[in-house]
Order: structure tokens, then sequence, then C-alpha cells
């Protein structure tokens, strides 16, 4: 019988196919036959899964730093360095753009979309969180309060409520009826600045609520001893979505990176993948402990990671100029070699 | 046993204490007297001034003077266009843009070097460091050979810290830079202690037994140690002028509530109360790691006051009379590195400057389509060093004459890039 939890333990490369430039970040299409990757050539590209067949085309005047598809499982819409949003017809034979919006004043971050597919969220540094109809593309309302770039967004399942996180480590909960500010979650510990360097650095890097709703995870980094160098670790901070205190620190110790991205596994735990000085890392928690229970070693620094919609798979990408798709259950035995006829 | 150095009277007290203090541009004359400055034949009517921007650790030429979008080394920022037809910079730089008819660019600059101390040595002092060979820096250069005698003000200034420079070598430390933070020099107020008409008496002695000891034996130092004290008398008289809280509630608002646009308002209230040299630093830009996102914290900061800067001088007039230079140690890597950062990259990179006898909305150089080598006009620290200088007006191969000395202002075995001067 097929497995339907996902056995972090058991995480390996299946595949990884090789792109002309860095990575940047990517995405899974809804029927889960394709995922959908960045680069620093300005380009999007779509992978078939297994083939690895791509078809790659240019996309915005800039990097794309996000990348989510809406639920008519078509439609992908990207979030430029440009202040564009691009909605695509992604899975036609020639990707094309069927709709522009000027979204932000400067670059987008994040996207995050409802679980109804009827909004989504987008983020980026004119300190705005933004809803969209995600059928027309028209702005339903701004989130104005943070002080800083928002890095991340993320529409809670309920369909209620938006979260945004900033460059010095705060998030918003705001009420998406009224766009009204709630209340915060302070994650300053994911922030650093260095007076001897002169630079701030930091950032809630990845958002998201636990599926039973107990936890609101951030992930970025800490230890900043050297922010120029790329001398920090990584870190996720578990938030208690009642009292909105922060429960847990998640830290990944020892090693020297930042925690790109994270997300919730169907098996109650949370992946987070992680890239920098000290190389690329899968690493998954218990929301019960501050130790990770697996730690798996990438290739190369990740910098972005989505999740299958079987929930068994994950794709990472990196600077390697790879797209990697990990399964999450037990690698198939190699094929015995024939033995050789004498 | 412990020895005493003074009486501890207030007299003595005052007099050391304007004597070791930053009041005085030039505490000490001591050599700088002895050489001659080469100015009185060379300057106009107009008194030349520079200010110098350092963007310490390695500004990125391609997120500011030298953009190439879209190609493999471009990142994510885009090019803008400016005031000047056909010249692009980083869209970091929006409010330069406008002012770049005033601007000029050196896009051909390949420095060979990609380490920080000797990079900032050779753009600060236009030759390769010898061993036991101390050189002058562009701001002593400046304020000996532009030395207005009859002016108060200390000719180089150091914006952000106090203290007194070692960095005029054989031009002697009335040339060495002195800290001046935005607020009066320490010091520089007459102790309530002591009232104006004791001060005028205490004065009046002290040039009557100068004068005396002068006649018969009065030597270059004991000249120096007197002009010292003369400047410093002046200058207590015009201690505001370094108090930027001075300036109106419009200025520090186009100049921007942030550290580097109060010390570039700072900088035009000292240019324009007479210092000739005026350095301030931006920091810092040495991003082997999130590149991006360091330079999106700090280009917008340096635009801001460095746009206000340039718009100001040339709104007061004073853009032909004073020089404007923003560089660097090196430049930074195209290849952008599996940190979103660039490394040290002295190999094809750019400076900005203007104003004074710059020629107006000039590139000069020319890197290939995505920024890894120089194709057209190379040029290095030695010719950078000798361009500021001729571009106040002063001939660089003029020498310094110290101690009776012929001592080059500039590398004589190169000169400076001749299409930027007007």
């Amino acid at each position: 019988m097929a497995a339907t939890k996902a056995d972090p333990k058991k995480v390996h490369v299946a595949h990884q196919w090789k792109h002309g430039s860095p990575l940047i970040a990517c995405c899974f299409s809804p029927d889960g036959k394709y995922v959908f990757t960045s680069g620093q050539d300005y380009a999007l590209q779509r992978w078939e899964i297994p083939s690895g067949k791509k078809v790659e085309w240019k996309a915005h005047d800039s990097w794309v730093k996000d990348i989510v598809f809406l639920h008519d499982g078509k439609t992908m819409i990207t979030a430029g360095c440009d202040d564009k949003l691009i909605f695509w017809d992604a899975l036609a034979e020639k990707p094309k753009a069927i709709r522009t919006i000027v979204a932000h004043k400067g670059w987008i971050r994040s996207l995050s979309v409802a679980a109804d597919g009827k909004t989504f969220a987008s983020g980026g540094n004119d300190r705005l969180g933004k809803l969209w109809d995600a059928t027309n593309g028209k702005l339903i309302r701004s989130f104005s309060g943070h002080k800083l770039d928002v890095y991340s967004t993320f529409l809670h399942p309920n369909g209620k409520m938006l979260y945004s996180g900033d460059q010095g480590g705060e998030i918003r909960e705001w009420k998406i009826a009224d766009g009204k500010f709630q209340r915060k979650f302070h994650g300053g510990e994911v922030l650093l600045t260095n007076n001897t360097q002169g630079v701030r650095y930091g950032g809630v890097r990845g958002l998201a609520v636990s599926p039973d709703n107990k936890y609101l995870a951030a992930c970025g980094l800490h230890k900043a001893t050297n922010p120029l160098g790329a001398v920090n670790e990584p870190i996720a901070l578990l938030f208690d979505m009642k009292t909105n205190k922060k429960v847990r620190s998640q830290p990944g110790s020892g090693i020297k990176g930042i925690a790109w991205q994270l997300s919730w596994l169907n098996d109650g735990s949370l992946a987070v993948a992680s890239g920098g000085s000290g190389g690329g890392f899968l690493l998954f928690w218990r929301p019960d402990s501050d130790k990770e229970f697996h730690r798996f070693k990438l290739p190369d620094t990740a910098r972005d990671m989505a999740v299958h919609p079987d929930g068994l798979q994950l794709a990472t990408v990196h600077y390697d100029r790879h797209v990697r798709i990990h399964k999450l259950t037990p690698k198939p035995p190699a094929p015995k070699k024939k033995a050789k006829k004498k | 046993m412990k020895r005493i150095h003074a009486c501890g009277s207030d007299e003595h007290r005052i007099a050391r204490r304007q004597f070791l203090g930053g009041v005085a541009g030039g505490a000490v004359g001591g050599l700088g007297m002895l050489a001659a400055s080469p100015a009185a034949k060379q300057l106009e009517k107009t008194q030349q001034r520079v200010v110098c921007i350092y963007m310490s650790g390695g500004l990125s030429q391609l997120e500011s003077w030298d953009p190439k979008p879209k190609t493999n080394t471009g990142g994510p920022f885009r090019a803008i266009p400016t005031s000047v037809p056909g010249i692009h910079i980083s869209e970091l730089l929006s409010r330069t843009a406008k002012h770049m008819d005033k601007l000029s660019l050196v896009r051909g600059i390949n420095t060979r070097n990609g380490d920080h101390g000797k990079g900032n040595y050779h753009m600060q002092h236009g030759r390769q460091k010898m061993p036991g060979v101390s050189l002058p820096n562009l701001g002593a250069v400046c304020a000996k050979a532009l030395e207005d005698p009859s002016n108060p003000m200390p000719g180089h200034i150091r914006i952000g810290g106090g203290g007194r420079g070692n960095d005029s070598a054989y031009l002697g430390p009335r040339y060495a830079s002195i800290g001046a933070n935005g607020k009066p020099p320490a010091n520089s107020e007459r102790p309530k202690e002591l009232s104006e008409a004791a001060d005028e008496l205490r004065n009046r002695f002290r040039r009557k037994v100068n004068d005396r000891f002068a006649v018969r034996r009065g030597t270059a130092e004991t000249e120096a140690y007197t002009y010292s004290y003369e400047r410093a008398l002046q200058l207590m008289e015009r201690r505001d002028v370094f108090d930027v809280s001075k300036e109106p509630a419009k200025m520090h608002e186009l100049y921007g509530g942030e550290s580097f646009g109060q010390r570039c308002l700072t900088a035009r209230r000292l240019l324009e109360n007479g210092a000739t040299f005026v350095k301030l630093d931006h920091s810092n830009y040495d991003t082997h790691n999130e590149n991006f996102n360091f330079h999106l914290e700090q280009v917008p900061e340096f635009d801001k006051g460095f746009a206000a800067l340039v718009g100001d001088l040339a709104d007061r007039g004073m853009l032909d009379s004073t020089m404007i230079v923003v560089m660097s140690e090196f430049g930074r890597t195209p290849n952008i590195n599996k940190y979103y950062g660039r490394d040290h990259w002295g190999n094809a990179w750019s400076i900005c400057i203007g104003g004074g006898k710059i020629a107006r909305g000039a590139v000069v150089g020319k890197t290939n389509e995505n920024g890894t080598k120089v194709i057209d006009r190379e040029v290095s620290f030695p010719h950078l060093f000798h361009t500021y200088l001729a571009g106040v007006g002063l001939d660089s191969h003029e020498p310094f004459d110290v101690g009776g000395r012929p001592v080059p202002m500039a590398d004589p075995a190169f000169g400076p890039i001749d299409e930027l001067i007007t």
C-alpha cells in the first residue's frame, strides 16, 4: 500500500535537473505534474515530473522572488522585483502572460493563496500587505502598519486572517474582512542590527500556521555575528496561536545559513530549508522539541522550498542551478544488477 | 614619583586644553610651515573646495554607477534614465539621477586589487604603498595646495569621530584631518570663569611676549606655534559653523534625518564657511552576503543625502568651486555568489565625480556587457588622484617644496583624465 504520510527520516533526492543559471524560487502545480522555478537569468522554468523536460521563458524585468498557483490548476502568479505581479497560463505549450499588475512599489517578496482559491495576498518593500481577487486581479484591500519591508505572507486556511512578517522580525495578524490589525507576534530573535558593521539584517523569511491551528511558525536567522560575511544560523520560531507568545525556538545548531522557507508536513512536523556558508539542509522538527529530529544535508545551499500536493515530496532550488525533488518516503531498492553470463 | 606637568592654574589649564584639543586647524604647524604652497600661483580667484564621500567596504558598481540589468551578473535592480540622455544608473539612485547633469562617471577603473587596506591606500594616496615611505592623503594634499592663509577654518576635516588624523605625512600636522561630528568642537567655548576682558588681556600679553621672542630668536616652529594660537582664536569665534543644528528645518528635511544626511548637511555647512576638504564615509558596503538586501538598505540612504548635497551646492552657486568625489576602495564582483553576495573586485569598477572643474554629465571608460572587464579608457588610482587635483584647478605635476626639496603631489608617471577636466 502506498504511503500517505510523510516520513521525513526517509528523505532522499529522487530527481534533480540543472538549469543554466542559479535558481531563486519554486512551486508545484496543483496536479503535481510540474514544478516551476525562477532563475537569476530573469527566466521562469517549467519542469515535468519525472521526465525533467524543461520549458523556459523570459518573464519579469527583474528577478522573481515567489511563485504560487491558483486553484483552477493552470494559472500561476509570479512576484517580481520589478513591482509587478504577472498571471501566467502556465500549462500552455508556450506559457503566456494573461495579466500584469503593478502591485507594489518595490520588490514583491511573498505570495500566499487563500484556501478557497478566491483571493491571494502579496507583500513587499513598500511595507504593505495586499489582498487581491484571484479571478480578476483587482485589489481588495491593503494592510498598512509594518515599519520595515514585508518579507513573508500567509493566509490562514480559515479564510479570516492574514499574517505578514517583516524585516524587523515583527509578525502582524490582520483581519481579512475589514483589513484591521489584530495583534503582533514578536519574532525579534530573527532580526539583528550589527552596529559594528552598520547594517540591519534579519527578517521573517517564511510563515505558516500548523494544520491543527495551535502554532504559527516563522523562520529566518539568528546569531548573525558577521552579517556581511554570511556568519549566521538558521532558526524557526513557534508561537502559540491563542496567546501569541513564542513557545519555542528551533535553531539549526551549528549550521551557518538562513532558514529560507518552511512548511508543515502531513505528519505534523515542520520542514525548513536552509542555505548559507555552511551549505544546504532540510531540517525537520516536532512542535514539542527545540532540537530537530532529522537533518538532511543537501548537495548545495538551498534558496526556496515547496511541498508537493501529495504531501510526500518537497522541491528545493539551489545556487548550483539545480531544482531537486525530494521524496519523504522510503527509497526504493536499487535494481539488482544482472549477473554476467560466464 | 609622579611628575607634575602643570601648575593647575586656570590659565595653564586653558592654554593646555587649546594646545591639545580639537580646536586649532593644526595645533602645531610643524613641518607644514616649511613646505611652500604651490597654490598661490595656481589658484584662480575662487577658492576651490572638495567634498569626498567614501563608500566604505566597496560599493557595488552594478548597484550604483554601472548597472548591467538583465545580464547574468545584473542582479534584481533595474537601470533608470538620468537627467543626461543616454546615461543610466541603478534605480537605487533615483534622486541622484536627477542631478546627473552636474556629475560625471568614471566607469573604466582597474586597480587590480581586492584588498581593503591596499585599496583604501591606493584611492586616498594615489600611489602604491611602499615600505618606509609615508605620503599625505588626498585631504592633506588639498588642504595644503589650496590653503588660504587668511581662512581660519581647518583645511582638512573628517566628519565622524574626533581627534586628529595621522594622514598628512611630510606636509605636517597642520594639514592632518580633524574630526567633526556636527557639533561645535570640544573646548572651543571660552570657559565661563574667564571673562572676555581677561581673555583679551591674556592674549594681548601672549602676543607681546611672542613678538619680542620672534625678533631675535624666531624660527619656523615658533611661527607655526603662534599661527596655531591665532587660528584657534579665530575658530572659537566661528564655532557655530560646526553646529549642524543651526541649519534651518527645511535643510534638515531636505537632507533627511538619517545619520548620513546629517553628515552631508554638516559637510555643506563647513564647505560654505570655508573648509577646503571635507570627507565623510558611508558604511557598510562589504556585502559578501545578501548584497542586494544590503544595497537596498544603504544606497537609497546615500542617495537622499548625496542628491540633497549636490542640489544644494548647485543652488548656492558653490558647484563650480566645490569638487565632489564618491569613491570606494574597490567595486564588487560581477559574479553573484551563493549567498546572494558580491565579493571584492578591483578589475572593472566606477566612481562618481563632479563639480569644480570637472566636466558635467560625462562618462569616461566602459565595461563589457556584463561588467567583467574594462573595454575602453582604462584608468587606475594614480590617474584618479591626478584628476582630483586637476579638478580643483591644480597642476598635479607641480611638486610641493618640502624643506627645499621638490616632492611630487601625485605620481609623476601618470596624469589626469584630461577629457574630464574643463
